[in-house]
């Protein structure tokens, strides 16, 4: 096995799938019938395979591994170059996971365009899968950028009636910040000669760039990701975004695009800018407390379900960002165990609404109530999801939370401090959104005869639901090949303990 | 293995009853939970009779997080202080587990409930078994879920949502302060590991730490912030108010809430920690001055409550506030000896309470109950033994646990240690009367129900009368057998609870005046012989006293408006944040001038810049290529110049 292409394989199968899926030709129901297998293989063989990518994946070494390199733009110094290592690994299988989960999901709630709907899914996947893996600057940016193409179809042909103000905000903030890196990668390959990342970062430490530079290239990047992640105050095109996208599109936002902007800082921002990450740390963290405290009361006054958890989304994200810009084990390995629990339950969480809106078209809290007593399948699982979101020990959620507050700690008591109202707040308007929905008497007319989960979402949630509790009981299954990869990160940027001397 | 299977059969109950519930049916799932929960609760026994004053061991069940120093582990750790702890748990549990199969009869979900125990019995003995601060916040949380679920069992009902919600809230605020005290303790001790923290205490304790804006010991802050998640938990001031809501809960979830359980974690805690709070002064001072204001304060509100479970309820409030004050004037002992004798008879007071309403077909307003004492004998009866266990009678088992708090009390050489002894005999002197109350418009007098009401009432079936006669004999004797608890030369503890060198308090409340030894009898004598005037030598008195006493009495029955103020104070308050903030921040400032307002001067602008689209490709290529050069020479002019 050791010899074959298996980043490429799994990037690029999702493709071929989707050429597949390009020659299907006949009656509707034919096409439909036919996309729809042909996209669940493609992505469930492309999942196991990002399950080898796993199994080959030594967790003692800290560099990048399974490494693909082949010239491709010789003249420009830019090559094909892949590999993962203990940051990205999980995020290539939260990706080709979660594109499996989709496709199962709206297997009977879209009857429109199928064909192209499952070709733009394959598509993503291949991106998603190719940005993590990515190791040349320039490849990076263009599956980075190349993401939002899919994305923004997805969001304006199969979304709901704003669709279109939501596509182009969508698009609008995002490419913004997209033009500002991509100066800064320019200006990184004047600088070092180079757009290998892994080449790039050492270059620029053996360099010693000025820190007004520094400074200048940190901001551009950050113009990017804080976009992506999103912080505030950059979030207001996510409720939109999300609220009018369908539920699979909404689900790989949340699960993997957000993941974007983290998982930029990680790789971009920290090692190869460490002495404008640690000047610019406090504004981050400022960033990050009002994202969680503001996102988290506007939460609590949605009436719409899908915008609560929009909002909900940017106050876990906060906690990422925060964790990101700790220079300790804790901070970052919880930032990332984060990212994960956050991949896998605010898509779960869509998939709720979504189930909902599939039967009763309608995201309004409002037009609930009462549906433990017809759907006590999806009242334990929104239960589930709903106590990881609120980071329930023992659920995914927690993980991150416990250690990105007890690693900012170190540094800042404040900080942490407001980074745990969190945990007050998101249980408030979770709780509060379940009280609204599944409690209660279930006396509203159109809800009466509302059917309980359908076969195909119960297969859908199955691997979202044993994720979140093994995750939660058993995190050092992902924690374990991070270890090596995240403590030569801090060592990038100069720490070399997680210790703080006590006064 | 002993311990695996004590602690883990609970959870194996609540997963077979929850999941397969439906499919094997109501009986099955009172038999594998029942069943289950006894296993766990024998195993309680055998472990109490190998493992009390031994020394403490560990039983490693699988890593959890770890990354560095910071090294949570799955494990059961196995002193003193957790086999009484794990034994009070599964054993009352298990008689709860009982009873609720004939209380919960008529119920259509009696599987859910049963699994929803279990849960909430699994979360505490993790809890009490914890050999680390994460487990130990994976079982607090643990007993907050399930107890949300518990309280918001009848989901139908808006007002046992609520109560839901807002326990859960409540604790949440409170596990605010455990989380930053975790965080705390790592930074200090680099640790998070019992041995590694209790090992250093002593050297750490003339130490400071910076944190949020102040110098202050480090000791103390830790001990603050750890204390405000007991005060959630066990339902202190100012942190109480979820507590009597509660009772929106199935009997029998009270029972295990306000009982044996959830309540106490925070006494636990505390005790736990006795390593850490024995060099902490102004921690333990709070924690007195707490514990003192809780149980004069909630003593005062159960004197003018009508609903019987309600009045129970800040009882229990009451005395969790005489267990914390007694770790505050530094006898943790006496503390967990109450959390132990309480848990027996405040189980039994909840469970009777439960057999009454049962018998008055779910009526639990005082005001409509009365002469009934005949009609249910036992229930009657073992009220009676849980009452006289509550005011202290001689012998019963609150005598000795509170006693010994009192004595201790008077005896301690801490801050406000006068404090918490007279407003806890002012205290005893509340409960004992509105413990009478409670007996006398219950079961005396002359009947208030109407005829259909009263022609129904009946004794409880055995599988409820018998679990409360298990717990009125545990009532009786609990007292007797824990007295080791507070001897100064017992081993009993085997070094699960520390003492510091100074302390002396376990010696010198042995040796306080004759007439503080009296006090709480007398209390108690005071307290009952006034109840008994004012309802039933004089009946009608009450209500001329509660008329001349208006605001006061409004003031107390109204629970000193604690409702209100944090209504007013924080719900509110966030709401109409949040709608400004999304209205006004996201709507009209972010949006306005940024994405729209982009937008809308692009189309401006647009219409201008049409007239420079040409259309001709190269042009646009020379435009981009003066953009690409003019930031590339800023960027040269930077590094070069």
């Amino acid at each position: 096995m050791g010899d074959w292409p298996l980043l490429s394989l799994v990037t690029f199968l999702p493709l071929v799938g989707a050429g597949f899926i390009l020659c299907i030709r006949g009656e509707v129901e034919v096409v439909a019938r036919n996309s729809r297998s042909v996209a669940l293989w493609t992505s469930l063989v492309t999942f196991l395979l990002s399950l080898l990518v796993w199994g080959n994946f030594d967790p003692v070494q800290p560099g990048f591994q399974l490494v693909e390199k082949a010239p491709w733009l010789a003249g420009l110094g830019i090559t094909y170059y892949m590999g993962v290592d203990g940051i990205s690994l999980w995020f290539v299988l939260l990706s080709t996971l979660l594109t499996v989960v989709v496709v199962i999901g709206s297997w009977h709630s879209v009857h429109t365009r199928v064909k192209e709907y499952m070709i733009a899914f394959l598509l993503m996947d291949s991106l998603m899968v190719g940005v993590f893996c990515a190791l040349d600057a320039i490849l990076f940016y263009l599956f980075f950028e190349g993401i939002l193409i899919p994305m923004y179809l997805i969001i304006g042909i199969w979304g709901g009636p704003r669709r279109i103000y939501a596509a182009f905000k969508f698009f609008l903030y995002t490419l913004l910040g997209s033009v500002l890196f991509l100066v800064a990668i320019l200006v990184i390959y004047l600088h070092t000669g180079t757009t290998e990342i892994p080449e790039m970062t050492a270059r620029l430490h053996a360099s010693g760039l000025d820190l007004s530079i520094q400074k200048f290239l940190w901001i551009a990047m950050f113009a990017s990701f804080a976009v992506k992640v999103p912080m505030w105050p950059f979030h207001t095109w996510l409720p939109d975004a999300h609220v009018e996208a369908p539920t699979a599109g909404s689900v790989l936002l949340a699960g993997v695009l957000l993941k974007l902007g983290g998982y930029g800082f990680l790789r971009f921002s920290l090692p190869m800018l460490p002495e404008a990450s640690a000047y610019y740390a406090p504004f981050v963290f400022t960033l990050s407390i009002v994202a969680i405290v503001y996102t988290s009361l506007v939460a609590l006054m949605q009436n719409d379900m899908k915008k609560l958890i929009a909002y909900s989304s940017v106050a876990h994200m906060g906690i990422v960002t925060i964790g990101i810009f700790t220079p300790n084990a804790l901070g970052v390995e919880g930032s990332i165990m984060q990212m994960l629990s956050h991949g896998l339950v605010s898509g779960a969480l869509f998939m709720v609404v979504g189930v909902v809106y599939d039967r009763i078209h309608s995201r309004e809290i409002a037009a609930y109530g009462g549906l433990a007593e017809a759907m006590p399948v999806y009242a334990f699982t929104f239960m589930l999801f709903m106590m990881a979101s609120v980071g329930l020990p023992g659920t995914s959620g927690f993980i991150g939370e416990i250690l990105v507050i007890v690693g900012i700690f170190q540094f800042s008591s404040w900080v942490a401090a407001f980074a745990a109202t969190g945990m007050i707040l998101g249980a408030a308007y979770m709780l509060w959104l379940y009280r609204r929905v599944i409690f209660g008497a279930l006396v509203k007319e159109s809800l009466k005869g509302i059917r309980d989960m359908r076969f195909n979402e119960v297969v859908a949630f199955a691997p979202l639901v044993v994720l979140a509790l093994v995750m939660g009981v058993y995190p050092s299954l992902f924690l374990d090949p991070m270890h090596a990869s995240v403590d030569q990160l801090l060592a990038q940027i100069g720490v070399e303990t997680t210790k703080l001397a006590l006064r | 293995m002993l311990q695996i299977l004590l602690v883990f059969s609970p959870l194996l109950g609540a997963i077979v009853a929850g999941f397969f519930g439906r499919l094997i049916g109501d009986r099955a799932s009172q038999w594998v939970t029942c069943g289950l929960m006894g296993v766990s609760a024998l195993c309680a026994w055998i472990n109490l009779f190998a493992n009390l004053g031994e020394p403490m061991f560990q039983v490693e069940i699988m890593r959890w997080i770890s990354v560095g120093s910071f090294d949570a582990r799955w494990m059961l750790r196995v002193d003193s202080l957790s086999t009484i702890m794990m034994l009070v748990v599964s054993f009352i549990s298990f008689l709860i587990h009982v009873y609720s199969v004939g209380y919960m009869a008529h119920d259509n979900s009696i599987p859910r409930f049963m699994s929803y125990l279990s849960l909430f019995t699994f979360a505490m003995l993790m809890l009490v078994t914890s050999d680390n601060l994460i487990q130990l916040f994976f079982g607090w949380e643990g007993v907050g879920l399930a107890s949300y679920l518990l309280i918001g069992f009848w989901y139908t009902r808006p007002s046992a949502c609520a109560a839901a919600i807002k326990a859960f809230i409540v604790n949440r605020v409170g596990d605010f302060g455990l989380v930053l005290g975790v965080a705390a303790t790592f930074l200090v001790f680099d640790s998070i590991q019992y041995d590694v923290i209790f090992g250093k205490t002593h050297e750490i304790a003339s130490t400071t730490i910076h944190a949020f804006g102040h110098d202050f010991q480090t000791l103390n802050l830790i001990g603050v912030l750890l204390f405000i998640g007991a005060m959630g938990k066990s339902a202190q001031l100012p942190l109480h108010t979820w507590l009597p809501d509660a009772m929106e809960g199935p009997t029998p979830v009270s029972a295990l809430i306000h009982a044996a359980t959830m309540v106490t974690a925070g006494v636990f805690l505390v005790a736990r920690f006795s390593p850490l709070y024995e060099y902490a002064p102004a921690a333990t001072t709070l924690i007195t001055f707490i514990g003192a204001s809780t149980a004069i304060f909630a003593a005062t509100v159960g004197l003018t409550q009508f609903d019987i479970k309600r009045v129970i309820a800040y009882s229990t409030c009451s005395q969790l506030g005489y267990m914390f004050f007694a770790c505050g004037v530094g006898v943790y002992g006496a503390g967990i000896f109450h959390l132990y004798t309480h848990a027996f008879f405040k189980a039994l007071l909840f469970l009777g309470a439960g057999s009454v309403i049962h018998a008055m077909s779910d009526e639990q307003d005082m005001r409509r109950m009365g002469g009934i004492w005949k009609h249910i004998k036992i229930t009657y009866a073992v009220m009676w033994i849980g009452t006289l266990a509550l005011i202290g009678f001689p012998g019963f088992a609150g005598y000795f646990s509170k006693d010994a708090i009192l004595e201790a009390a008077w005896a301690s050489d801490r801050p406000l240690h006068f404090y918490a002894f007279w407003l806890g005999v002012i205290a005893a002197v509340l409960t004992a009367f509105y413990s009478g109350r409670l007996i006398w418009l219950t079961f005396h007098g002359e009947p208030r129900a109407d005829e259909e009401t009263m022609h129904h009432v009946h004794e409880s079936p055995p599988v409820m009368t018998i679990p409360l006669i298990v717990l009125a004999a545990g009532a009786v004797l609990a007292g007797w057998l824990g007295q080791g608890m507070v001897e100064p030369e017992s081993e009993f503890w085997a070094g699960s609870i520390y003492y510091g060198e100074h302390n002396h308090v376990l010696h010198a409340m042995h040796e306080v005046p004759f007439l503080v030894r009296l006090a709480p009898f007398f209390a108690m004598v005071v307290g009952l012989g006034l109840s008994y005037y004012c309802y039933m030598a004089r009946p009608g008195l009450s209500v001329r006293i509660a008329e001349a006493a208006g605001p006061i009495n409004r003031f107390f029955f109204n629970k000193w408006y604690f409702d209100e103020l944090y209504d007013l104070l924080f719900v509110r308050t966030a709401k109409a944040l949040g709608l400004v903030f999304w209205r006004g921040g996201d709507v009209g400032i972010i949006d306005r001038f940024g994405p729209d307002g982009v937008a809308a001067s692009t189309l401006f602008t647009a219409r201008r810049a049409t007239r420079l689209q040409t259309g001709y490709l190269y042009h646009y290529a020379f435009v981009m290529l003066i953009g690409v050069a003019a930031l590339v020479s800023w960027y040269l002019y930077l590094t070069l110049g």
